[in-house]
Formats: structure tokens, C-alpha cells, sequence
């Protein structure tokens, strides 16, 4: 079984903890307050690891399991922090067949995680994305607000470097 | 009862108000598959093997049986072309991603898809040929293997450990098909709180998840001459047994069980049932103990494994609450290797003491710590009656034509007491005769039946009054049942003084180990209450009842441990409990 817990430390703070116990006592004697409670947790601390979904758990009295089936169902909860530098990769459909894929399984590979993933040192998180809107720069990605475009895989490690 | 009247394939039908199609149905003697539903643990409609065309004046449409509740007038059509046609599509597209390896699944032969597959007709596997997902296998816990490759995503075994368990260490991650039945964060079993109990093996519909199994060590042992092979069986394996031979439930098969385990080579074929009631010796002393000198009450049994990995998971505050008794197992495995050792003059390095059992528990239990009395583990292996059923095939012996042969002497020899184990309130019931007999002086005509702990109710409680001693006392079976008494021990409200737990509904009859009965059977069936009638037939049919009157049992307090509770009998037949977490974070 491949672990999908985060490959970057959680760093929680004390306010954090201390914002996301109040939210819990106010929402969870309300039916349906699961994901409401998530999607406050996820404001507070900017993604959902399992640190912060144990203590909705244990806070809520259900099962660590219930809150990850809902993380992992919704795919506006992230499981993974963003990283300083944010790399999305457009799969549409222009970017696709002029070998984008090629390039996500670079970046993948060169920075050693996976989609939806941020690397160990916080530095680097990557996404896939829908059409940035650059199609004639088939294919693109943008880290933070940079487009880069005609992209070939070879050029990943020097376009790393500059960050 | 309001009764509301309908029609099944034109056939008049009378069904008390309130029921589902299916339930209907089942009262016409026609069955209709269902794969995802669980009577009162399941009830989701998810998988739509059960639709039907139903007609309620606006035309007949195609509705999930299941849940879907009879109305006045209806008419509804289980074999219509329609139906037919519909089913096996969605056999069709369950196959589009499932592995299909029948000829190496543990559940062959006795799988509901498989069944289905059968019954429909499939012709064609890859009608619907294309991406599949493909899964590591989940080994990790000691018990049990998770292969999601031939999970259909039914969801009984979430509902299961949420539901009935109170548990929920699986559930069902992701989204569409890349749903996934699973511990959070990619957690293996064994990483999370999970107690073992295998209630989701038991209701599995197909071969996705299994217990692991050490069987082919224990034929090695056997062949090995140089080792004596010893097995012991849990009463609920005779209950239920049979089953996996066609049988009826509930018929008590102990004579043909010893049979079979002779014929597949064991040297000795002993009784857990003597060690039950050796454990109610124990236990019953170290209640009256804990009651005359302020020990922590109320004293919970230990005889559950899938219970105590509870107890220490959730409510590690609270073991102490736990008899120190190891479970009727480890106490035989333990005596078997010292006491037994003894007197054959055999060295305990050379016995390999197996069991069979109902529970799959138990393949966590023979690991524990401080279960090694003769400084060997107390069991090298242990099995489930589904794994003895499987062996007996395998051996090639014809169950039901075999003799009824009797357990070997002096560890075969048990009590209606001690049979009585295997079914909730049994282990109450076995300890209030020996302490009721204790405190009223010693007669011989102290009451053997305590009626008000038997039956499957989840909680039940009675008070007992004799030689002056009022004993306030409680049963449960089922986790979750078991969490309501430890949220009332938890909170100082409980005024019990002795209480019984087991982790699986009905106790060890129902236990994870048991031959799995399909959702065709056990949606109308109470498989608890059927199996414990063998048990209590066989205790009635006992012509001693009472654990301290067992012969072999005096004997070896005469001859080894001197009375209950001696330093001996602690050394040997005691153990210790650790605290545990929820989550390792």
C-alpha cells in the first residue's frame, strides 16, 4: 500500500488549531456539518492533511476514514499544501496532443512527486489544468503567474533551475 | 399487522405494509439477487443487480427492489426480458473491472457474483472490455488480505465496521472509477485501529477479502515426525461447520468435525471447551476476588481477542477492567505445552499447537506478547472454519458420510458450560453457575439455566442474588453495543459488577471465521440465533453442565496448578493488556 500522506511536514500553529477547534464546537451538533467544518479547516490551514483531519475526526467523534472519504470525493479539498512556486500544466486538448503529457510526466519525474503533490521542501506543488488560454503556445504551463509555452520535456530542469 | 395486497408476476401476494419488493417477494417464494444489500446494515440500492419492473397505474418501470416499498395495487415483474436483459448488463459492466481470476479465488464455488454470472448466463466476460483499475494487495494486518481487484464496491464491508461494528476504519475513497474501498490515506489495515474481527470477511459477496492462512505450515508440521501436532476447536466451529458442507444451519457436527481432524493427521484432537472451563475456574475466582477485596468492578471477559484490540484501542483508560484470564485458546495452548508436555514427556519446542477457530481475531492474538507459557508460544497457528472446511476438501474427506468420533482424552473433555461460550451470554451464563455455587455453599443443586443472558439482543442485564451476594450484570455482543456499556463504565455510571463482551453480533457463532452465508440466506435469516441453538442443545444433551464439575478440569488443579488463581495457574493462564491508540499521529 503506497501511503498518501504528504511528503511536506505539517507546520500547524497554535491559532490554527486554536480557530479550528472553535470552528468544530460551533458546527458539529448540526446535521451535515462534515464538509462545512472541512471546508473551514481547509481556509484555515490551506489544505487538509491528515494531522488536521484527525483532529476533525476526533472532534467531531467519527472516524478518520469518513473525513478522508469526503476529502477524496470533492475535488476542491487538497490533501497536499501548494508550494511557493505553483506549476500548472495544461491536459487540454490542444496542449495534449502536442505532447503536454510529455511534459507533466517530466515535471513528475524531475521533482520526484506526483500530481496534485508539493515537494518535500515546500518549494514546488504540481497541477494539471484546463486551457489557460495560450493554445497557439501548444504546450504550456504556467508556474505562478509565468506562461511558458512550446514547451519540450528537455527544458524542464533549466526552467527549474531559475526558481 | 396492516397488510397491503400486490401482485408479483400475477400472482396475488399479502405483505405487511412497510415491506420492500424484495422482502414481498421472498414471501412468494421468488428470489430476486441483490449483491450491495444488507438487511438493516446496507440498505443503499447502489448496485441495481435487484431491479425490478414495478407498475404502480402509471406504466411499469424498472426500480431497485431493495429498498423500494410496496404500495397498494402494485404490480411488479421480476422475469421479464426487460429484467433479465438488465441484470446481466450490470453483471456485464461489474466484470468490466474485475479481475475474473475465479480459478485461483478463495471464494470459488461459493462466490455471489460468481452465482450470478451462472444464473445470467454471461457469455461474454469482456462485453465491456477497457480500462480497469489494478490495486496492490493490502497485507498488512494480521489477519486478513484486502484485493481490491475483486472488490465490486458493494460496500457491505464499510457498513459493516461502521455500522454494526461502530468502528470505520474503511470506507470508500476517491471518486467514480477510481473509487476505492480503503483505509484513509492509503493507511494498510495493520496501520490503522482495525480490531480483527473480520465481520467484513463474513459479508464480503466475493473473494476480495480473506483471511491469511497457514495451512499448508500445518500439513508441513504434520508430515514432520519429529513434531506432535496437536489442534484444539472452539465450540462455535461445531455449529456452523456443516454449513460449509451443506448442511442446515445449526446442525451440530462435533462428532464428524473430531472425524475429519483425525483423518487429516492431527495427533491429539482436543476441545477448547476444556480450557473454557478452565477459564470460567479462573475468572469466577478472580470476580469473587475483586469483589471481596475492592478490586476495579466491573470485571469484563477476556475471551474475546477482537474485543480486547478494542478495549485497548478506545478505551485504553479501561483495561483495567479486563479479566487477566488469557482467552480459552491461549489458556489451552498454554496448558497444552506445559501441563499436558509434562506429563507425555514431550518438549514444548517439538508440539506445534494449532487451532480452529470461528475468528480471525485470533491470528492476532497468537501473537500478542506475554502469551508464551512455556516460553514457546502458547499457539503456532490458528484457522478459521472456513480454512478447516476449505482443508477437508482439499484432503479429500467425505464430511457427511463420516463417523461421529469423540475428542481425545484428557483436554477433550468439556462441559455444557463451556459449549455454551460460543454464543452471547454463554460465558455469563457458564460463570454464574460455578460462582453462584461458590456462594451458596457448595450444593449440588445450584441453578444451572439463567435464562435472561441468552438470546441475540445486543445488550441485555440481570441481577443475581445468592449466599448473600447481589450481582448486577451485563452482556453485550457487537462493538458498537460493546462502546454503550464503556461509555457508562467510562463515565462511573455503570453499577455492574461482572460484564461480557464479544466483538462480534450473536458472539462467536457469528463470528469473521465462520463459513460466509449469502445475502440470499442471511437477509432472512438470524444466523446468530440459528447456530446458537446447536450450542445450547449440545449443553442441555451435556450430562455435566458445570464447568467446576468437569473431571480432567479437577484433575489437573489437583495434579499441576493447585487452585484457581495460584501463582502457577497466573503464570500459566494469565496475561497483560497495552494500551493503544486510535491514530499513530
Amino acid at each position: 500500500m503506497s501511503s498518501k500522506k504528504t511528503t511536506v511536514p505539517f507546520a500547524g500553529t497554535k491559532e490554527q488549531e486554536e480557530a479550528l477547534m472553535k470552528v468544530i464546537a460551533e458546527n458539529k451538533d448540526q446535521k451535515g456539518a462534515l464538509m462545512p467544518i472541512m471546508q473551514q479547516a481547509q481556509d484555515i490551514y490551506g489544505y487538509l492533511p491528515i494531522e488536521v483531519q484527525t483532529m476533525i475526526a476526533d472532534g467531531m467523534g467519527i472516524s478518520l476514514e469518513k473525513v478522508y472519504g469526503v476529502a477524496t470525493f470533492y475535488s476542491q479539498f487538497a490533501l497536499n499544501p501548494k508550494g511557493k512556486y505553483q506549476i500548472s500544466v495544461c491536459l487540454g486538448t490542444a496542449c495534449y496532443v502536442k505532447g503536454s503529457g510529455d511534459v507533466y510526466s517530466k515535471l513528475e519525474e524531475v521533482l520526484n512527486i506526483k500530481g496534485g503533490e508539493c515537494t518535500a521542501d515546500g518549494k514546488f506543488s504540481l497541477d494539471a489544468c484546463r486551457c489557460v488560454g495560450a493554445c497557439g503556445l501548444a504546450p504550456v504551463m504556467m508556474i505562478n503567474d509565468e506562461v511558458y509555452g512550446r514547451l519540450l520535456p528537455d527544458q524542464i530542469p533549466d526552467i527549474l533551475a531559475k526558481y | 399487522m396492516e397488510t397491503i395486497n400486490i401482485t408479483i408476476n400475477g400472482i396475488a401476494v399479502e405483505a405487511p405494509k412497510g415491506s420492500t419488493i424484495l422482502q414481498a417477494a421472498k414471501l412468494a417464494s421468488i428470489d430476486i439477487p441483490t449483491l450491495c444489500y444488507l438487511k438493516e446494515i446496507n440498505e443503499i440500492g447502489a448496485c441495481r443487480i435487484c431491479m425490478v419492473e414495478a407498475d404502480e397505474g402509471r406504466g411499469a418501470r424498472l426500480v431497485a427492489s431493495c429498498v423500494y416499498p410496496i404500495t397498494e395495487g402494485m404490480k411488479v415483474y421480476t422475469n421479464t426480458p426487460k429484467v433479465l436483459n438488465y441484470r446481466k448488463k450490470t453483471l456485464e459492466l461489474i466484470l468490466s473491472d474485475h479481475d475474473k481470476k475465479c480459478l485461483s479465488c478463495v471464494r470459488s464455488g461459493k462466490c455471489e457474483l460468481q452465482k450470478l454470472c451462472k444464473d445470467y448466463g454471461i457469455e461474454d466476460t469482456e462485453a465491456f472490455k477497457g480500462a480497469m483499475n489494478e490495486y496492490e494487495l493490502d497485507c498488512s494486518a494480521a489477519h486478513m488480505v484486502r484485493d481490491n481487484n475483486k472488490c465490486i464496491n458493494c460496500r457491505r464491508c464499510v457498513a459493516v465496521c461502521e455500522k454494526t461494528q461502530g468502528i470505520g476504519v474503511i470506507g470508500a475513497n476517491n471518486r467514480g472509477f477510481a473509487t476505492e474501498i480503503a483505509s484513509a490515506f492509503g493507511l494498510g489495515l495493520g496501520e490503522t485501529a482495525c480490531v480483527a474481527c473480520g465481520q467484513c470477511i463474513a459479508v464480503c459477496p466475493v473473494g476480495a477479502i480473506y483471511e491469511k492462512t497457514d495451512v499448508d505450515k500445518v500439513l508441513e508440521a504434520i508430515a514432520d515426525d519429529t513434531k506432535h501436532v496437536v489442534v484444539q476447536t472452539a465450540p462455535a466451529v461445531r455449529a456452523a461447520l456443516g454449513e460449509a458442507f451443506d448442511l442446515p444451519m445449526g446442525t451440530p457436527v462435533e462428532g464428524k468435525m473430531v472425524a475429519a481432524l483425525r483423518r487429516i493427521g492431527f495427533e491429539k484432537v482436543f476441545d477448547t471447551n476444556f480450557a473454557a472451563d478452565v477459564t470460567i475456574m479462573e475468572e469466577a475466582t478472580e470476580l469473587l476476588d475483586r469483589v471481596t477485596n475492592g478490586g476495579v468492578l466491573p470485571m469484563i471477559t477476556s475471551c474475546s481477542p477482537g474485543w480486547i484490540k478494542y478495549c485497548e484501542h478506545y478505551y485504553p483508560e479501561q483495561i483495567g477492567h479486563l479479566s487477566s484470564c488469557k482467552s480459552p485458546q491461549q489458556m489451552f495452548g498454554a496448558l497444552l505445552k506445559t501441563y499436558y508436555a509434562e506429563k507425555m514427556g514431550w518438549d514444548p519446542k517439538d508440539i506445534v499447537s494449532v487451532s480452529v477457530m470461528p475468528c480471525t481475531a485470533k491470528k492476532f492474538e497468537i501473537g500478542r506478547e506475554d502469551q508464551n507459557a512455556a516460553g514457546v508460544p502458547d499457539l503456532d497457528y490458528t484457522m478459521t472454519t472456513r480454512e478447516l472446511a476449505r482443508l477437508i476438501d482439499k484432503c479429500g474427506i467425505n464430511f457427511n458420510s463420516l463417523p461421529e468420533e469423540t475428542f481425545d482424552d484428557p483436554m477433550g473433555e468439556g462441559t455444557g458450560a463451556a459449549v455454551i461460550f460460543g454464543a452471547t451470554g454463554g460465558v455469563m451464563e457458564a460463570a454464574l453457575r460455578t460462582a453462584v455455587w461458590k456462594l451458596t455453599g457448595e450444593t449440588n443443586d445450584s441453578p444451572i439455566e439463567f435464562t435472561e443472558v441468552r438470546g441475540v439482543e445486543g445488550i441485555k442485564e440481570a441481577t443475581y442474588t445468592a449466599g448473600g451476594v447481589t450481582v448486577k450484570v451485563a452482556v453485550a455482543s457487537g462493538l458498537k453495543n460493546a462502546k454503550v456499556i464503556m461509555d457508562k463504565i467510562k463515565a462511573g455510571e455503570a453499577d455492574y459488577t461482572f460484564v461480557e463482551i464479544m466483538g462480534c453480533p450473536g458472539g462467536c457463532v457469528n463470528g469473521g471465521g465462520q463459513p460466509q452465508v449469502p445475502a440470499s440466506v442471511r437477509n432472512f435469516t438470524d444466523i446468530r440465533a440459528e447456530r446458537a441453538k446447536a450450542l445450547y442443545a449440545l449443553d442441555s444433551a451435556n450430562a455435566v453442565r458445570k464447568s467446576h464439575e468437569n473431571e480432567s478440569v479437577k484433575k489437573l488443579y489437583a495434579e499441576y496448578l493447585g487452585a484457581p488463581n495460584s501463582h502457577k495457574a497466573h503464570e500459566i493462564l494469565h496475561t497483560t493488556y497495552v494500551k493503544r491508540k486510535v491514530h499513530e499521529i
